[in-house]
């Protein structure tokens, strides 16, 4: 995993609750046995019209959103399936951040194993971003900080280790690996007990 | 092993954590927590798979796993042609892929030609791979079904399922506990499914984010096991990772003799052991909810997610913001009129929530002598290949077949569609399954989740249908 410190993006807005994975990414989609090519799938019956045509009114489909790595959803996103294909989906896509109030464990533990900033904000703040589509953020992961244009800058909490692991670029099965010895002891116990 | 250091009472989920801690969490680092049991198919494994190939590591402890196929599966038997019909050489290729990785890392698998392929939710407690005390993990959100056994199971992302494959470890952070009591009775004809779809109307969609449930009280304890697996698999529908319920004779007596559970002289050491795995008197939960078993409704889906919940004979509420409107709209429902009557296009009896032998009962009781409505259609998708064998023993298929209905080959089938099993855009389906979001049934299909009964009822009459007349009736 490359390490990721900041990100400078304009933001979008999916301002809905409770956007769950096969939302994200349809089960349809999940036929692939590789890692990579899923952005093209990110928010698929969103994206697109049943006919297969771009639906224009859909956010990430606006001409503002080019570029955008800042994703700021309702409450309660990633809910539902463990799919790890929904976090690809959005990295795929060229998001980096996903901001809401409220975030699904599975989906928010898989999004931080691929440098996919997934966090939670506090209420006021996030409702702030909601608002403000488009605003464009200054992220810091070391200070766990989001500075707006004009200076003022919201937190956000984010697990120590997940932090270490974004801004080191450390690879968590490479760190698993490195306790083979308390591993294999913690067996032995067991086979004995 | 699991003795108190302090004293204090300590939950089940803390006795399971403290039993499986290969390093304990510092402010730092995460637990290294050991996983017993490693449940593997072929839909998040791939990527998993190659990346222990591209490190040149081993499967560390591959009689810790039990692989089967049963996501991307047809349900419809092989052609003429001895080709089994599947949507597409995508998931015919993931299929191919688990037969050649567990063959390569020496896994056994439970595949197209064993006679105990199915749900891995469904295979796991049958062969009493899944035992009281354990952990559990797969690359699967309704892992946290296996709780219903007193394990600590719950659903891991693909990256992760590469980390257990070569250390049969996870990095994690001790979740929170919240106990739900469910005390009194159920009243009859009201299910597990009901019980669990009203758990998770009261507590919403992401009332257990963060926590592990367990569920305790004299209805649980009451249910029977593959009752209680309805209720822990739904677990993750109100955002908990994990579902509990302390085993006691109910569990053991399900559990002992099969293939997999503690042969001879070792069950009964075993037991003792299980036996330590509950709730000490006064342990400490992060929250308690109670709820009255006698006020639980049989109970349905009304919207887009699992917590917009009402009971059976209710009238659909009015939306109380734009979130709930958009969902009455993709509904096309209406506030204020009775959900029974809606009519339907589709029922699917099966999944790791309700595609034991005990739900194809309940749905066959329903149909025993009658017939779907004309503009019905009903698969029945038995939750393993045990499951459909002992139904077909039984004569359930047959009663099946005889109403109008589908009987198919084990697998997921219509609770996620990635098999080809969905319906088109628009229909509307009464679900046995676990999920109604948009979409998850078809582009632009409808879900109403429901029990068994609820659901057989409705494809008898062509509409939400309240199965007591059904029942009291003999047809």
């Amino acid at each position: 995993m490359k390490p990721l410190t900041h990100i400078h993006s304009r933001t979008v807005v999916i301002p809905f609750e409770n956007v769950d994975t096969d939302r994200i990414i349809p089960a349809r989609f999940l036929t692939t046995t590789e890692r990579t090519g899923l952005g093209k799938a990110l928010f698929q019956d969103w994206r697109y019209r049943p006919d297969g045509r771009p639906d224009p009114d859909f956010v990430l489909n606006k001409p503002e959103a080019k570029g955008c790595e800042i994703l700021v959803a309702g409450r309660n996103f990633g809910c539902g399936s463990s799919r790890e294909h929904a976090a690809w989906a959005l990295t795929g896509d060229g998001i980096r951040a996903v901001f809401s109030s409220q975030i699904a464990d599975i989906f928010r533990a898989n999004a931080l194993k691929n440098g996919l900033l997934a966090v939670v904000l506090n209420e006021d703040e996030h409702a702030w971003l909601l608002q403000h589509p488009g605003v464009e953020l200054d992220v810091d992961i070391a200070e766990q900080t989001i500075a707006l244009p004009d200076g003022k800058k919201f937190t956000f909490s984010l697990e120590p280790f997940a932090k270490h692991c974004l801004l080191a670029g450390v690879d968590q099965l490479g760190f698993l690996l490195q306790h083979e010895a308390q591993i294999a002891a913690f067996e032995k116990a067991r086979e004995i007990a | 092993m699991i003795s108190n250091s302090d004293g204090a009472p300590r939950t089940l989920l803390d006795k399971i954590w403290d039993a499986h801690q290969v390093v304990a969490e510092t402010e730092a680092t995460p637990a290294i927590l050991y996983i017993d049991l490693h449940l593997v198919h072929e839909v998040t494994s791939p990527q998993a798979f190659s990346e222990l190939r591209a490190r040149g590591l081993k499967v560390r402890r591959p009689e810790c796993i039990v692989a089967t196929i049963d996501h991307s599966t047809p349900t419809l038997p092989p052609g003429p042609d001895g080709k089994r019909p599947y949507a597409n050489a995508e998931t015919a290729s993931q299929v191919s892929q688990l037969e050649t990785n567990t063959r390569e890392f020496g896994i056994s698998f439970y595949g197209w030609n064993s006679p105990h392929r199915g749900i891995e939710h469904v295979i796991g407690p049958e062969l009493g791979a899944t035992q009281p005390g354990m952990t559990i993990v797969s690359g699967d959100s309704h892992t946290s079904t296996h709780g219903a056994f007193g394990a600590l199971a719950f659903g891991i992302g693909t990256t992760e399922v590469g980390h257990v494959l070569a250390t049969q470890c996870l990095l994690q952070r001790k979740p929170k506990s919240l106990a739900i009591t469910v005390n009194g009775k159920l009243n009859p004809g009201v299910t597990a499914k009901d019980l669990i779809l009203h758990i998770i109307g009261e507590i919403g969609i992401h009332g257990g984010t963060g926590h592990v449930i367990e569920y305790r009280g004299s209805a649980i304890e009451a249910l029977t096991m593959e009752e209680r697996m309805t209720v822990c698999n739904m677990s993750i529908e109100a955002g908990a990772r994990a579902g509990l319920v302390a085993a006691d004779e109910t569990t053991f007596a399900w559990l002992e003799g099969r293939p997999r559970a503690p042969q001879g002289a070792d069950w009964g050491k075993a037991v003792a052991r299980f036996r330590q795995f509950k709730s000490d008197p006064g342990a400490k939960f992060d929250a308690e909810v109670v709820i009255d078993a006698a006020e639980v409704p049989r109970s349905v889906t009304y919207g887009t997610h699992p917590g917009m919940v009402i009971a059976l004979g209710a009238r659909v509420p009015a939306a109380t913001n734009a979130q709930e409107q958009r969902a009455l709209d993709y509904m096309k429902l209406e506030a204020g009129k009775p959900l029974i009557g809606t009519p339907i296009d589709v029922v699917f009896i099966g999944s790791c929530t309700n595609g034991r032998l005990s739900d194809l009962r309940a749905a066959a009781s329903v149909l025993r002598g009658r017939k779907i409505a004309a503009n019905v259609r009903m698969l029945v998708v038995a939750g393993s290949e045990r499951v459909k064998r002992e139904a077909q023993a039984e004569g359930l298929d047959r009663i099946f077949l005889a109403a109008g209905a589908e009987w198919r080959e084990p697998g997921c089938s219509m609770c996620l569609g990635m098999n080809g099993d969905i319906g088109k855009p628009g229909q509307l389906i009464v679900s046995t399954s676990n999920r109604n979001f948009e979409g998850r049934q078809g582009p632009g299909v409808r879900t109403v989740l429901a029990s068994p009964l609820v659901a057989a009822a409705s494809a008898v009459a062509g509409t939400i249908a309240d199965p007591a007349k059904y029942l009291s009736e003999v047809a």
